[in-house]
């Protein structure tokens, strides 16, 4: 079963205050930065707090993610410091290629305590790393999701960050078909303008829209916003029901084909349909007895 | 070992910023602390301080510490990280 990822909260590194408070606003991942939110003469300090944190924060249902340095930087000193405290991923910034992958992998094998355990994200923010979603998305048992950083992308484009985002349309699409295309998620970049609620609230809804399965978060004023959008809908999760319900009936008649308002119900529909239901389920946002 | 005077941490609220020094033979851990919550927590953070120094097998330092209000974490990862700077070494893998 896929893990629910609608929110994705930045908590930075090297400030015990907000680490120690990250598990309140129950974003379903906390993301201990030791990336951006550290300064570079603070690295060191950031891994041991982090890696405390890890051990003794209690987090509650929120996953645990540490966003690591880039690989030809302090990635492995990270791993290795980071890894025996058993975070549940690791997120590796400006993947470029499916050997980045590879060598994380390697590197986390070396110094997780328990083989396996530990789950990859690559955040793709570069021309290049975009131009490979398709390879990096494929690479190795332990991805289980791609994300977008369009901060990075436009500055190396050369584009300017707009509100509604014209410009990371081919970035977006690339991410979520390449992780599609390997049965992984895809979690859209964060929008960055915290005062503008409405903005969020339309970049959220687009990005679901696309087929994005949620968004990096940066401040927990956001996450409730982004919960109402990914949450189905109440019409949605009705039309799914009736959808699931009309499949049962026509079973149930001994027909091959089942129609919903005249329209007919084929597999796409009654798997979309069941992902609804799927989600509500887990939301509690069916009722009881379906 | 102690080899060099090195800190980590600092005054911000929920952070304490641990300065650690080289100190003579047989002077033993010396711990100079000062705290928002001393006569509460006094104690328990001079614990706290005085295991992380015992995990790198060092016997003799001088530790000062200004906390703001840290908890358990904060005080093991500092003193932690003070430790590295200082150029010592843990004892074994954990």
């Amino acid at each position: 079963m896929k893990r629910l990822r609608r929110s994705m909260l930045f908590l930075p590194g090297n400030n015990p205050g907000m680490l120690q408070n990250g598990g309140i606003f129950a974003a379903d991942s906390v993301i201990l930065d030791l990336e951006d939110a550290v300064a570079p003469q603070e690295k060191d300090a950031a891994r041991f707090l982090v890696a405390e944190a890890l051990r003794s924060i209690d987090y509650g249902n929120s996953e645990k993610v540490v966003r690591i340095n880039p690989l030809e930087t302090f990635a492995e000193r990270d791993i290795a410091v980071i890894a025996p405290s058993r975070p549940d991923v690791i997120l590796i910034p400006k993947v470029q290629c499916s050997k980045d992958i590879e060598e994380i992998s390697k590197m986390v094998s070396r110094y997780e305590l328990l083989p396996g355990s530990i789950r990859l994200i690559a955040l793709l923010e570069t021309p290049q790393g975009i131009a490979q979603a398709h390879n990096i998305a494929g690479t190795g048992k332990r991805l289980s999701a791609l994300a977008l950083g369009a901060e990075d992308y436009t500055a190396s484009l050369g584009a300017t960050r707009s509100r509604y985002g014209e410009e990371i349309f081919f970035a977006r699409m690339m991410v979520i078909n390449a992780a599609a295309a390997a049965s992984i998620q895809s979690i859209d970049t964060p929008f960055t303008d915290v005062d503008d609620i409405d903005g969020l609230q339309q970049d959220t809804v687009l990005a679901k829209k696309l087929g994005f399965k949620g968004k990096l978060v940066i401040n927990p004023r956001q996450i409730d916003v982004i919960h109402e959008v990914f949450n189905p809908s109440n019409g949605e999760i009705s039309w799914a029901v009736r959808v699931l319900e009309a499949i049962r009936q026509a079973e149930a008649e001994g027909s091959g084909v089942a129609s919903l308002q005249g329209k007919m119900i084929d597999a796409p529909i009654v798997s979309r349909a069941e992902q609804i239901v799927h989600l509500a389920r887990r939301l509690g946002l069916l009722k009881e007895g379906f | 070992m102690v080899n060099k005077t090195a800190q980590a941490g600092t005054l911000e609220s929920n952070d304490i910023m641990i300065t650690v020094a080289p100190a003579r033979q047989c002077s033993g851990i010396v711990i100079d602390l000062e705290s928002i919550v001393l006569p509460q927590y006094g104690q328990t953070i001079r614990k706290v301080i005085l295991q992380a120094v015992q995990a790198y097998g060092i016997a003799n330092a001088y530790i000062k510490a200004i906390d703001r209000g840290a908890l358990d974490y904060t005080i093991r990862a500092r003193t932690e990280a003070a430790l590295q700077r200082s150029g010592a070494a843990k004892r074994a893998f954990r």
